[in-house]
């Protein structure tokens, strides 16, 4: 592999429900790919999320969302991570988005979000091109 | 000429198109079937519709005798929003109503709970107490229609509520039909929403299993479901696998607490998905049936021929839904229908062609129930009992299926049955490693998704979806503080604490819930009685 850099990203899975197939998927894929990956398993709030991202000092969260809640969800793990000084913290996501709701959550800060149907080397690329290692304190 | 001769020398004369022929599970396909690909032409083990071993059907008559029921699952909002689309559904000419609950009742939480913001009327209704459950039923004769709900950690109190809103009512116990999810072991293997670890949710089903039998004689207690372990990636053969398994596992439980397996079994019901692979699900269904009546004759000593029958709802494969072009989802929709029609159903949900992107619109709906009417009124195929019975590549299939289904339920035995088989992680990992090749074989484009990685467009229109107003949230949080605020008291404490203790004490739940219902005890209330009693599981986030 070419690249030089060394990332590390969380898998998260936020809100109540239990479809995981896409997060462990996209895990795997990742860890395949060659990043540093933690996954924190289901039924995360948004400050378990955030306090796992710290904890992990990782460079990126991935956020799997298929409740339909990501309006809330994703917000909330953004003021999570600036509360704790993380906000240089790469957030981006997949699940059930629609269309109109995209925008929105690119305005309050998520980097990228991937609809249904985006293949793991999308994925996988648009992370190499788009996360850097955050400078350690 | 016999079949190797021919695979020798006439069938490499011509090209074939792929290296490799294989179903959506992968299971490799052979270029031809013959009578010496079902053991000697074993006609026995083919049978009779109706008849031991039920291969070709639980019924003798099938669709000529009536058609599968119409089911299609419905929830969201408010009770209110809900009940409307029952509404909607029954003058539509739906034949069963299927309820489709919130993630905040399907993880034990009420709308008032922190954990339930953003979540409140999203997937499903959301009810927190018995009054939401009678505005969700409002003018709806609960002795005429039969309910489905889709819940399982919180189904006894779902149950429990339901019969209360019969009383209240006046209808009679026995009058009241349905069927209640309420399959717990698959929540660990597939679906993921929980409240206490296996064993005391497993004494719980049992609970109900037997509070049914007893009490409420035409419910479903439990629904044996294959679906969710579908949509989590599994194999068909994983799915059928797992499904009953699992069937085996409640089985077992209600054989353990001391009732008679002919006295519990005939309620046992099933719920599988059909996915894309035509032939390959209508296998599935053959072979389901055939291992099941196998099953509880030889395992368990059944004698009721119907404790034998597995009847089945089906549900299309959400997951083959695409965001992308998505009306051609009704083109997908309308061939795994017709495969859960040729496996011989008994009742069906067809998915709408929005689900990839929201909760469906009414017109959607309207569009997928319409396509199960084509094809029991129009198509002709209802004339027909098990037409593909006696095909040489149906049955080599199904009896495929069938031995690769046991090797996996002997290792689930061998590793002490599946409480224990779940502990380990087994069936979650081979769900995993199924849907992790599947996805790298979607990428390797070895198998194809139309519109997604063959035949895709740059420009989609936009569809119109259905939104819920950030006002559903508001206004059932408002309800239940409401309801808590003019119940008695110290009648609620009471009626919890009674749960309370016989949760403890082992003794049935039931009569106990529906009393504590009747005095507005909550679906979170209850569950975390629960929570206290039995403990939280905790997910192990197996990769």
């Amino acid at each position: 592999m070419s690249e030089e850099k060394i990332l590390r990203i969380l898998v998260a899975k936020a809100g109540l429900d239990g479809h995981d197939r896409g997060a462990k998927i996209i895990a795997r894929a990742l860890r395949d790919a060659g990043f540093e990956v933690i996954y924190t398993g289901l039924h995360q709030t948004p400050e378990m999320i955030a306090e796992a991202a710290v904890q992990e000092d990782v460079d990126a969260v991935g956020l799997s969302i298929l409740s339909g809640a990501h309006m809330t969800l994703f917000p909330a793990i953004l003021d999570a991570l600036k509360e704790r000084g993380a906000d240089d913290v790469a957030v981006f996501g997949g699940g059930i988005v629609p269309e109109d709701d995209m925008s929105g959550l690119t305005k309050v800060g998520v980097k990228k979000v991937f609809t249904p149907g985006a293949s793991t080397q999308e994925i996988v690329d648009w992370i190499w091109a788009n996360v850097e290692p955050r400078s350690s304190l | 000429m016999n079949k190797q001769t021919w695979l020798n020398e006439k069938y490499p004369q011509q090209e074939e198109r792929s290296q490799r022929f294989s179903t959506i599970s992968d299971m490799e396909i052979e270029p031809v079937y013959t009578p010496d690909d079902i053991n000697g032409s074993n006609l026995e083990g083919i049978g009779y519709p109706g008849e031991y071993p039920y291969t070709r059907g639980v019924y003798p008559s099938m669709y000529r005798g009536r058609y599968w029921t119409m089911r299609q699952f419905a929830g969201f909002g408010t009770p209110e929003d809900t009940n409307k689309r029952f509404k909607l559904l029954l003058s539509e000419g739906q034949t069963g109503l299927s309820t489709a609950f919130d993630m905040p009742v399907l993880m034990g939480y009420d709308a008032d709970h922190p954990r339930s913001l953003g979540e409140v009327g999203r997937e499903g209704v959301s009810v927190s107490t018995i009054k939401d459950m009678e505005r969700l039923f409002q003018d709806i004769p609960l002795d005429k229609v039969s309910t489905s709900m889709t819940v399982n950690c919180t189904a006894s109190i779902l149950l429990a509520m339901y019969v209360a809103v019969a009383d209240k009512q006046g209808i009679p116990r026995n009058q009241i039909s349905g069927t209640i999810q309420n399959d717990m072991l698959k929540e660990y293997i597939a679906q993921k929403e929980w409240i206490c670890p296996p064993e005391p949710a497993v004494r719980i089903v049992t609970d109900m299993i037997e509070f049914c039998a007893k009490e409420v004689p035409r419910w479903h207690a439990v629904s044996i479901s294959g679906y969710h372990i579908r949509e989590a990636g599994s194999t068909a053969v994983q799915e059928l696998a797992f499904t009953l398994a699992d069937g085996i596992g409640y089985v077992q439980a209600g054989i353990e607490r001391g009732l008679d397996v002919d006295e519990f079994a005939p309620r046992l019901s099933f719920f599988f998905d059909i996915h894309n692979d035509f032939f390959e699900e209508i296998a599935k269904l053959r072979a389901a049936r055939r291992m099941w009546a196998t099953i509880m004759k030889e395992r368990f000593g059944a004698k009721n021929p119907r404790s034998m029958l597995l009847r089945t709802h089906c549900q299309t494969a959400g997951v083959s839904l695409t965001a992308q072009q998505p009306v051609n989802n009704v083109v997908r929709v309308a061939i795994q229908a017709l495969a859960g029609v040729l496996g011989g159903t008994q009742s069906l949900h067809t998915n709408s062609m929005d689900e990839t992107l929201a909760l469906p619109t009414e017109e959607s709906v309207t569009v997928a129930l319409r396509t199960q009417q084509i094809i029991a009124e129009e198509s002709g195929v209802t004339n027909f009992v098990d037409p593909l019975g006696g095909s040489w590549a149906i049955e080599a299939l199904t009896d495929r299926m069938e031995k690769e289904a046991f090797a996996y339920i002997d290792r689930i035995d061998e590793l002490g049955g599946i409480i224990r088989a779940i502990n380990i992680g087994f069936p979650q990992k081979e769900i995993a490693d199924a849907a992790y090749r599947y996805q790298q074989q979607l990428d390797a484009r070895e198998k194809m998704i139309v519109g997604v990685n063959s035949h895709a467009v740059e420009e989609e229109r936009p569809m119109e979806i259905l939104k819920i107003d950030p006002e559903v949230e508001r206004s059932q949080i408002a309800q239940v503080t409401q309801a808590k605020q003019e119940r008695d008291k110290a009648a609620a404490e009471e009626q919890l604490g009674r749960v309370h203790a016989a949760a403890r004490n082992g003794q049935n739940l039931m009569p106990v819930l529906i009393d504590a219902v009747k005095a507005h005890c909550t679906v979170g209330e209850i569950s975390d009685v629960y929570r206290e009693v039995f403990g939280v599981y905790q997910d192990p986030a197996w990769l």
